[in-house]
This record gives structure tokens, sequence and C-alpha cells, in this order.
């Protein structure tokens, strides 16, 4: 008769760190963390010892001292005679401008052209593929300097807005000079200016805030804040009564009459560009680099777009559409409450990370000569000062931080709008 | 009853009519035209708009692109010849930039009397793609494919014949170690000490041995140096080894972002949104100014491998995330039933996981590829000699200074070419891999 034994005592053999599952993913775990920090380790001391041998220890003064080049297109004031830090600030805005620019201008070409590509009207859709397909296929670099080109080559010269006969002429009523060197545009200006607050002090960051452009954007936020409260209440009564009180015209004063009145009071006018002498003075000038460069990425990144929104669109099934149909919603209707809630679920991610690109793409600034954070910290300063190591690693930085916000917010949305299943 | 019927009913037809030709309105080219043109009076306003706007396009590109000069010497001869027959220097094309200098957009300033040398490493990747493209060619020519990642360098770079010998002679340790060293010393041992022994053939025995053999038996190719290279050769070398590496790259990365191994996950997911986070241009720049500052000192390569190790890693970033797609998409059944049947996580991974899932990567993965591609006129701007910064040198001739748009055209064009076949080409092996019956 057997009698039931106790199992064997497990002793623990070296060999069970490589076969054994339970430890094997702790060896592996162990040898990796190993490997990645003796790797790590060894770059960091052939850095360390080539940067001994190069004369050239890590070391960030060099941000203090003064920078000694111009920077041509800038949001905030600046001067030769500024360091390095504040050129590096001057690139990071415009790095910003031309990619907020971009996004938006992006957005729109390429909801348009999506739906546009979808249309019943055979000509409109093809004309969009071929679009599409032409700016997808041939790479961004050269689309930029193609346009930088265009601008340079075929647009009049300043001197020929000149004479009684001049050869070229303004645009738009006399407010927009398209030349060569830039388009020159209206700015807007403040007789009664309430003035501008200065922060961060004297530092390489000080920064200028028009407290005139605060205030009309607080007293937007609040009409527009008001008139959603009084479509709101007119949800209400709807609601309660079936009856629904007009509110567009209430909606339309509350939004427009204190912007309005604000304007008047801190006297809105527009300066034009004026030419005098070689140039034109005056206005605000877009430089001929923000513009090809602007112009280039939306056009490119629409295409991506168009494609993200077609799909988008084509992903909501037929059915979603009759049966919304069935209920007695009206096209509009179906449009607003069935078939884009569901669609934007499957844009808007890919319609960020297309942003994303685009922000990234923005440092091929540097080919047409627009100062972004490439050119001033990536570019002259890294050339001036000869400080390969911290130059390169502060703009990857840059833009490392950039991404992980807007992959930050995008997760945040993906969270919201997620489906929630069982 | 009857009579009444007589007398309302006078003809009765007994036989069916012929069936009757649809209008003439909604056949053939006025039906079409009806249905997808003029449906509505919107569309026919948005029809007419849109056949003025291709008017106005082609009316401007059409007599640019043949009222044009074909042979010439220079910009200025080519205007000459404008304003002698058709009367103005505008909307012409002048061609003749691309007559003259077509060579050298496509092979840089690769010595003229050594061009077969490219062509023939064009023409071999091209035999070595296909099986692995296409199904109707003959596996025999994978035998093209295994040997081209040593021919390619050694034709297009010359010199002797004994370092790519010798450097294919090191996987022979990797691949007979594991086979046969197995039943003496273990499975992993086995392995562990193949590699190594690999590693030490290429770092230390294959230099001073391939010297020694040359010495010997001389034979190889005239070296071309790399500063010679340029053009839409230089484009697709670094295309063709980013997409070439980037693959098997990205497959490691994924899986281990996908696995459950706390330490190797963070590795790879700290690679990869780097990576992902950063511009390519910046990468180049660590290629064009770092690199040589992070190897050990002495060490000196050359720039373009150097770019290519950086779009390599860019590429592969970018491929993981796809590729990290597809895993995700794959429903749990499909990894739970591997583990069912008792496949090991490779076997899994091989045999089950990863067919699907590069299946369902497929069109992200061709997109990555051609983004690549594209990526590579980014050299240009850290001074190698890509297409586009071979125009800067080009109009930097004074014969040809103030030429743009002949030049980015062609360009274009080529890349328009390149870029467009491989999407289709990923639609027609998306039509090709589709087992779903749907």
């Amino acid at each position: 008769m057997t009698t039931l034994t106790d199992p064997p005592k497990e002793t623990f053999r070296l060999s069970m760190l490589i076969y054994d599952t339970r430890y094997r993913s702790i060896t592996i775990q162990v040898v990796a963390m190993i490997g990645f920090m003796l790797f790590a380790a060894w770059l960091i001391s052939n850095t360390a010892e080539n940067l001994a041998t190069l004369g050239k220890p890590i070391d960030f003064g060099f941000f203090s001292e003064p920078a000694g080049y111009d920077i041509n297109q800038m949001l905030i004031e600046y001067q030769n005679q500024d360091t390095h830090l504040r050129a590096a600030f001057v690139g990071l805005l415009n790095t910003l401008l031309v990619a907020v620019l971009g996004c938006v201008t992006a957005t729109v070409i390429g909801v348009l052209v999506g739906v546009l590509r979808l249309s019943p009207n055979w000509l409109i859709a093809r004309i969009m593929t071929v679009y599409v397909e032409m700016f997808r296929n041939v790479p961004v670099l050269l689309w930029i300097v193609l346009a930088m080109a265009i601008l340079i080559e075929s647009l009049p010269a300043p001197s020929a807005f000149r004479g009684d006969e001049p050869e070229a002429t303004m645009k738009l009523f006399g407010s927009v000079a398209l030349t060569n060197r830039g388009v020159y545009v209206p700015e807007p200006l403040f007789s009664r200016s309430l003035g501008n607050m200065h922060l961060f002090g004297e530092s390489g960051l000080r920064f200028d805030v028009s407290l005139d452009l605060i205030a009309f954007l607080l007293v937007l936020g609040l009409s527009i804040f008001a008139a959603r409260k009084i479509s709101a209440r007119a949800n209400a009564i709807q609601e309660d009564t079936g009856v629904r009180p007009k509110t567009w015209h209430i909606n339309l004063g509350v939004i427009v009459l204190p912007t309005l009145i604000l304007l008047v009071l801190l006297g809105f006018h527009l300066g034009y560009p004026e030419l005098k002498g070689f140039n034109f003075q005056g206005g605000t000038h877009l430089r001929n680099s923000l513009i090809a460069l602007w112009l280039a990425l939306s056009l490119y990144t629409a295409a991506f777009i168009a494609e993200i929104v077609r799909g988008g669109i084509m992903a909501i099934s037929a059915g979603q559409t009759e049966a919304a149909g069935a209920l007695g919603l009206r096209p509009r209707r179906i449009m607003s409450l069935v078939v884009l809630p569901q669609a934007l679920r499957v844009i808007i991610p890919p319609l960020i990370s297309n942003y994303l690109n685009l922000t990234k793409n923005s440092s091929l600034a540097i080919a047409v000569g627009y100062m972004d954070i490439t050119g001033t910290l990536g570019g002259i300063t890294m050339n001036q000062t000869g400080r390969e190591l911290e130059c390169v690693l502060l703009l990857m930085l840059v833009y490392l931080c950039i991404s992980l916000t807007i992959s930050a917010v995008m997760n945040w949305y993906n969270n919201r709008v997620k489906l929630v299943e069982r | 009853m009857s009579d009444t019927h007589e007398e309302t009913i006078r003809f009765v037809r007994d036989s069916m009519l012929p069936q009757q030709e649809p209008p003439a309105t909604s056949t053939g080219v006025i039906g079409w035209g009806r249905k997808n043109l003029f449906s509505t009076p919107l569309n026919a306003v948005v029809t007419v708009l849109s056949l003025a706007l291709i008017y106005y396009v082609l009316s401007g590109i059409l007599p640019w692109v043949f009222q044009s000069v074909w042979v010439a010497d220079s910009l200025a001869e080519c205007r000459e010849i404008f304003l002698e027959r058709w009367g103005s220097t505008e909307g012409h094309a002048c061609w003749a930039v691309i007559n003259e200098r077509w060579l050298q957009l496509l092979f840089g300033f690769y010595p003229s009397e050594l061009y077969w040398r490219p062509i023939l490493a064009f023409i071999l990747l091209l035999v070595a793609v296909a099986p692995v493209l296409f199904p109707w060619a003959s596996n025999k020519l994978l035998v093209v494919t295994a040997v081209f990642p040593f021919v390619m360098p050694w034709l297009l770079w010359g010199g002797t014949i004994w370092t790519p010998l010798l450097v294919a002679a090191g996987f022979a340790f990797l691949y007979f170690g594991p086979k046969h060293g197995s039943e003496a010393v273990g499975s992993l041992a086995a392995v562990i000490i193949s590699v190594v022994a690999a590693l030490i053939w290429w770092m230390f025995i294959v230099g001073p041995l391939s010297g020694l053999l040359s010495g010997i038996v001389p034979i190889g190719l005239e070296p071309v140096d790399s500063r010679n290279f340029g053009g839409f050769m230089l484009s697709i070398l670094i295309g063709v080894v980013a997409i070439g590496c980037s693959l098997p790259i990205g497959v490691v990365l994924a899986l281990g972002r996908q696995s459950d191994l706390l330490i190797v996950k963070a590795i790879c997911v700290g690679f990869i949104e780097f990576i992902r986070g950063v511009p390519l241009i910046t990468l180049l720049f660590v290629a064009s100014t770092l690199l040589n500052i992070f190897m050990p000192p002495g060490t000196n390569f050359d720039i373009i491998l150097r770019v290519m190790i950086m779009v390599t890693l860019f590429a592969s970033a970018y491929m993981a995330e796809v590729i990290r797609g597809g895993l995700a998409a794959l429903p749990k059944g499909q990894y739970e039933g591997a583990d069912s049947l008792g496949l090991d996580y490779w076997q899994a991974q091989r045999l089950v996981i990863m067919p699907q899932a590069l299946k369902i990567s497929i069109p992200g993965i061709v997109s990555t590829f051609i983004g690549v591609f594209k990526d590579t006129t980014l050299v240009s701007i850290i001074g190698l000699l890509d297409p586009i910064g071979l125009t800067n040198s080009i109009r930097a001739d004074a014969a040809w200074n103030g030429i743009y748009w002949e030049l980015f055209a062609f360009i274009a064009l080529l890349f328009f070419i390149f870029c467009f076949s491989m999407s289709r080409y990923s639609m027609y092996l998306e039509r090709r891999l589709k087992t779903d019956h749907r």
C-alpha cells in the first residue's frame, strides 16, 4: 500500500533562474537593467572623456551672454544685444506661432477637402483626390522651399508700388501689400490704450502682455458665457412648454454689443502699411519665410487631415443615418446629433497626432530662414558658441515638452470620449 | 357582362412588349453627367466652377511644360530662345537644366565611369525585394535577398571584397553556433557563446584579416568616398537601409512595450516616446555633431553611416507604435489560443500573433515607409547632397543661377512616383492578404 508523501521540499538551484518561469522574468529584467546601465555609463564616460579632450565641459553660462544676431520675425521685443536665452525664447514663441497658425489653417482646409472628397459631384471629388495625393506623396521640405521660391520670385518688389502708375497695387482696398519682402497687413492700434503688463521683470524671459487684448478676450468670454446661459434657459423653456423662445437676436446682441463698446472706448483703429522710402512702414510685417512655412505646412498637413476626416465619416455606418432619419430628425440635426459625435471619436486622436507632426515639421523653418527655436537655439546660437551638446539636448527637451503636452491633451480627450463597454 | 367588356375594351395585347431603351437622358455620357455632375443646381454650379479651376490651372501649366527648351547651355541662353520663339521669357520651362544635370540629380558626384555600380545595386535591390513583395516571384531569388545586404555596400563604396565576405562569415557563427553547440553546452549558453564569438569576430578580427587577405589576393572595386554620394541614390540608400532595419527593430520594441517585464517595458516606452517626441532634424543634428562625442575617443565614422543610424532609430520608434497598434487590435482569444496549444512565447509570436498583427498594420507600416523615404530629404539641412541639397549647388553655378521650378518639378515628380507606387502596393497587399469573408 502506498502512502501519501509530502512533495519534495523545493530547494533553490541556480539553474532555476533561467528555466523556472517564476524566476526567469526577474533574471531577464536584471540582465536588461544591467545592460542598459552599462550602455548609459559607456555613453556618459565617452562623452565626458571627449568633452575633456575638446576642453569644453558642460556649461550653460553662454545663455547669459549677448547673442549678437538679429531675428527678423518676432512676437516680443528683441535686440541683438539681448542674451542667447532671450533669442531662444523668441524662437520658441515663433515655433508656437507657426504651429498654431498652421494647425488652424490645416484643420479648416483639411475638413473642407475631406468632406468634398465624399461629394456626389464626381469632378470635385476627383480634384480633391488629386490634391491629397499630390501633397501626401511629395516631401514637405520640397513644398516649403517651393512656397518660398514662389513668394520671392513671383511677387513684386516694394519699388513696384512706387510712382504715379505703379506696376503693383495694394490689395483689399489698399490695406494689404503683397511684396517679395513679405506681406504687410494692417495692425490693430488703440488710441486710448490700457498699456502693457510687464512679466518677469528684466530677465531674459521678460514678456509684455497687452492689457487691451486681455480686456478684449475677457469681455468676449463673458459675453459668450452669457449667451450660453440664455440658450440654456431657452432649452429649459422648450423642455417645459414645447415652445422655444426666439433667442438668436438676443444672443447676437449680447456677444457683439459689449465688445463693440469696449473697442470704441479703447479707441480702436487700424494702422495701414505705407510705402516710405524703399520699404513699407507701419502695419504688421509678415516675413515671406513665415508665410511660406505656414502655407506649406498647412497644405501638406491638410492633405493628411482630409484623409482622416473622410475615414471618420465613412466609419459611421449608413444604418446610423437611416435610423436617425427614421426617428424624424432633419439632415442638419442628423449630422450634428448622430454622425458627428461618433465620427469625432474616430477623427480626433489621429487629428491631434497630425498637429504634433505639424509642430515637429515646423522645425524645417531652418530651410527658409524663419527663426524658430531650431533656427535660433539649434542654429545660430549653436554655431556661434560651439556648444553642440547643450544646445541640441535643450532643443530636444523643448520639443519633447511640447509633444508630451499635446499627447497629454490627447489622452485626456480619449479617456473622456471613450465608449463605456461592458 | 361580356357584352359590356366587348364594348369598353377594344384591344387587348396578348404578348409582352420588348423592353424599351431607357430614356437617352439617363444613359451614356449624358446620363452619367446628369447623375454625377449636374444632379442639383448647387452641384451644377460647383461643376462649372471646378471646370473653370481646371482650365485656369492647366492653361498655366501645360504651355509652361510643353512650350519649353530642352537643349541650352545656360538659363540666359534658354531665355534668348524663349524670346526668339514665343516672344516672352515668362511662362516657359527651361528643361535644359534637367537635360544637362539629370545624372547629377540621380547620382550626386559619384564618378561617372562607375555609374554601373549604383545601377547594378538598384537592380539587385529590385530582385532582392521581389520574393518578399510578390507571390509570383520565385523563392529561389531569396538567395539574392540574403546576399544583398553584403553586396550593396561593397558595390557602392567599393574597396576590397574580403571585408563583406568576412562580415558575412560572422553570421555563420550565429547560424551554426546554436544549431550544433546546444547539445554540448545547453541551448542558452550556445546562443550566448555564438553571439559573443560573432561580436569578437566583427570587432577585432575582420579588419586586420581583410587587410591581410587583400594584401595577398587583391580583389576589389575602386573605393568611392562618401562625400561623392548624393542625389536620389543617397535618398534611396538611406531610405532602404532605414526601412529594412526599422521593421525588425520596431517589432522588438513593440513586443517590449507590450511585455509584462516592467524594466524592459520602461526602457522601450522611454525610447519610443523620446524619439517620437523630437523632430527628425534634431536627431540629424545629433548625427552631424554629437554622435562622435558619444563614441569612444578616436572613432570617426562616416557621416552617411551616422545619418543612417539616426534615421533608422527614428523609423523604428514609429514602426514600433504601428505594430503595437496591430498587436493591440488582435482579440485576446488569439493569445489565449496560442497559450493553450502549449506554444512558448517566441513560438506564439512567430506562428500566431505576428502574422496577424503585421497584416493588420500593413497600411500603417507602408505609410511609415513613405514617411521615412520623404524625410530623407531632411539630410540636405545638415549639408548632405540629396536632391534638394543639389538644387542649391546647381543654382550656385553661374549658368543656372535663378532656376527653381524645373528642378523642383523634376524632384517632386520622382518622389511622387516612388511614394505613390508604394501606397498602391500597400492597397494591393491588403487585398491579397484579406482572409475574412465580408
